[in-house]
């Protein structure tokens, strides 16, 4: 099995610039865990002190909120593509 | 692409590293929401009651406290629009000091957002784009491609297909490209955030977003202004991505420390309105957490429609820290807003608004807001954008043509009323 990371710029610094690249986690944990040890650097960027995901993180499987799939009990299928995105843009009321 | 200033920079909202001025909305370091900081003492006794009495009628008599590029020439006079006593509004709901602060007619696109985006474009121009975008549920695009129209840049604007036809048509107008995407308002938000990541532009709400939200004190400026430089004791406020509300406490909060306005005994509360089919910040806050677990919108109050908001959970927060409330109404009680508000007040709003008077109804009626305490409540948008949402309930309603004759209209109206005394006669014999 495998699923395409996908990545926004603010990321790549810590990837070798690679904006994507596969993993073939099962889920979110595992795939935290894989960044630990793959790309320590994202890795401290998108997690905080607790070792948990930033609150200021989005992921995204395909085009669905992870959160509405189940979070981090959510099994990655083949070919999925997880994007990881920062909450940055919003309406204003 | 950047520049100095030293009355402002951005700064990141939790780790506090601070960035200048440049196109970023979140921190590189640990990706929160980037906010404006000023250097208030700086502007003590510079920006006084006397000083913005001096300035022009418009949001722009605040300028000291925007952050808007040193040699910055306001074009457009946005804001300052009225804030009115509700008495009708008040008698229906149970409040003795209501009052409406009415953006449906700020100018130029008759919603609130005229001012956020006024503001962004001021900081798109010297940071030298030339093409300007958003995603917007309608009304900011209407504000993006009128404003960019006006100075002459180019407009790229991203909306969910299903808004309101009124907001693609006030979009289309004004000469800007806009495209609809198969998505709700946070698909399109997420398409935005990459989009600006590859392309050279100013998107408002996503690189200019700290700056574009700052315009939103304005509101908050104004209504203490108009209460004759005071602050209410209440404001209830839609709710859609949480920015709005957390802006006008921080304009009080500034008022309060350069000593425009007296400090109140207790803060001021602040109430948040949603639509029950999109409330992801009420229900934070009426689970007592600003823990907010995202939903996919499906309400007619599109312009509030954002299932995931950026600012929610601090919206939440500051409203629980407050001692306000958050309220949501489902979409029967949203149409009934926007007729109460308009049989009442003469003003006509779009869904937000009636979202946000049913609330402010269902508040005084649950004895959240006291009420002879001062309240105002925010009106953010115009009802002529949003007609849709009132289909079908006039159809009830005789519409029948009546022949230009006095008798005809004398048997029209015994059709409906049943036998009387014509007006005309009865006012004579008075």
């Amino acid at each position: 099995m495998s699923i395409k990371i996908v990545l926004p710029t603010a990321f790549t610094r810590h990837t070798d610039g690679r904006k994507q690249f596969d993993s073939e986690a099962a889920n979110l944990p595992a795939l935290l865990s894989e960044f630990d040890t793959t790309f320590p650097a994202l890795s401290t960027q998108i997690k905080d002190e607790n070792g948990k995901l930033r609150k200021f993180i989005n992921i995204y499987i395909n085009d669905e909120d992870i959160r509405f799939l189940g979070g981090d009990s959510y099994a990655f299928q083949d070919g999925d593509e997880v994007m990881l995105i920062p909450s940055i843009a919003c309406g204003c009321l | 692409m950047e520049y100095s200033c030293s009355n402002y920079e951005l700064m990141c909202n939790e780790c506090g590293k601070r960035y200048g001025n440049r196109p970023l909305s979140g921190c590189p370091d640990c990706l929160a929401p980037l906010e404006v900081v000023y250097d208030l003492l700086n502007a003590k006794g510079v920006f006084t009651r006397d000083s913005i009495a001096r300035g022009p009628a418009n949001i722009w008599r605040y300028a000291r406290l925007l952050p808007v590029p040193e040699g910055f020439q306001p074009d457009l006079p946005v804001g300052f629009t009225p804030l009115v006593h509700a008495n009708r509004l008040g008698k229906r709901i149970g409040a003795s000091n209501l009052y409406v602060k009415n953006d449906a007619v700020c100018f130029p696109t008759l919603s609130f957002k005229d001012r956020v985006v006024s503001v962004a474009l001021a900081n798109a121009r010297k940071f030298g784009f030339d093409t300007v975008g958003c995603s917007s549920t309608g009304n900011l695009a209407n504000s993006v491609a009128a404003q960019s129209a006006r100075l002459g840049l180019k407009a790229c604007i991203l909306v969910p297909a299903d808004i309101e036809p009124a907001k693609i048509l006030n979009t289309l107008v004004y000469g800007a490209r806009l495209i609809r995407i198969d998505g709700n308002y946070d698909h399109v938000n997420r398409l935005c955030t990459l989009i600006a990541d590859e392309y050279n532009w100013g998107f408002v709400n996503v690189n200019l977003r700290p700056y574009y939200a700052e315009g939103s004190k304005t509101v908050g400026y104004e209504i203490a202004e108009q209460l004759g430089w005071r602050l209410p004791d209440n404001v209830v406020v839609p709710m859609a991505g949480g920015s709005l509300i957390r802006k006008i406490r921080k304009a009080f909060n500034e008022l309060i420390f350069l000593g425009l306005v007296k400090k109140p005994a207790r803060p001021v509360r602040f109430f948040g309105a949603q639509a029950t089919g999109c409330s992801p910040i009420s229900v934070a806050v009426k689970d007592g957490t600003d823990d907010i677990i995202p939903q996919r919108p499906n309400t007619i109050a599109r312009s509030l429609a954002i299932g995931n908001p950026n600012d929610g959970a601090a919206a939440a927060k500051m409203i629980l820290q407050d001692g306000g409330w958050a309220e949501d109404v489902s979409d029967v009680e949203i149409v009934s807003g926007i007729q109460e508000l308009a049989e009442t007040e003469g003003i006509f709003t779009e869904t937000a608004g009636g979202v946000t008077t049913a609330v402010a109804a269902r508040l005084y009626a649950d004895g959240r807001i006291p009420p002879d305490e001062t309240t105002v409540i925010c009106i953010t948008g115009n009802g002529l954008k949003t007609t849709d949402a009132l289909a079908g309930y006039y159809d009830h309603l005789d519409s029948r043509a009546v022949r230009p004759r006095l008798a005809d209209f004398d048997a029209y109206l015994r059709s409906l009323d049943g036998e009387h005394e014509p007006e005309l006669i009865a006012a004579g014999e008075r």
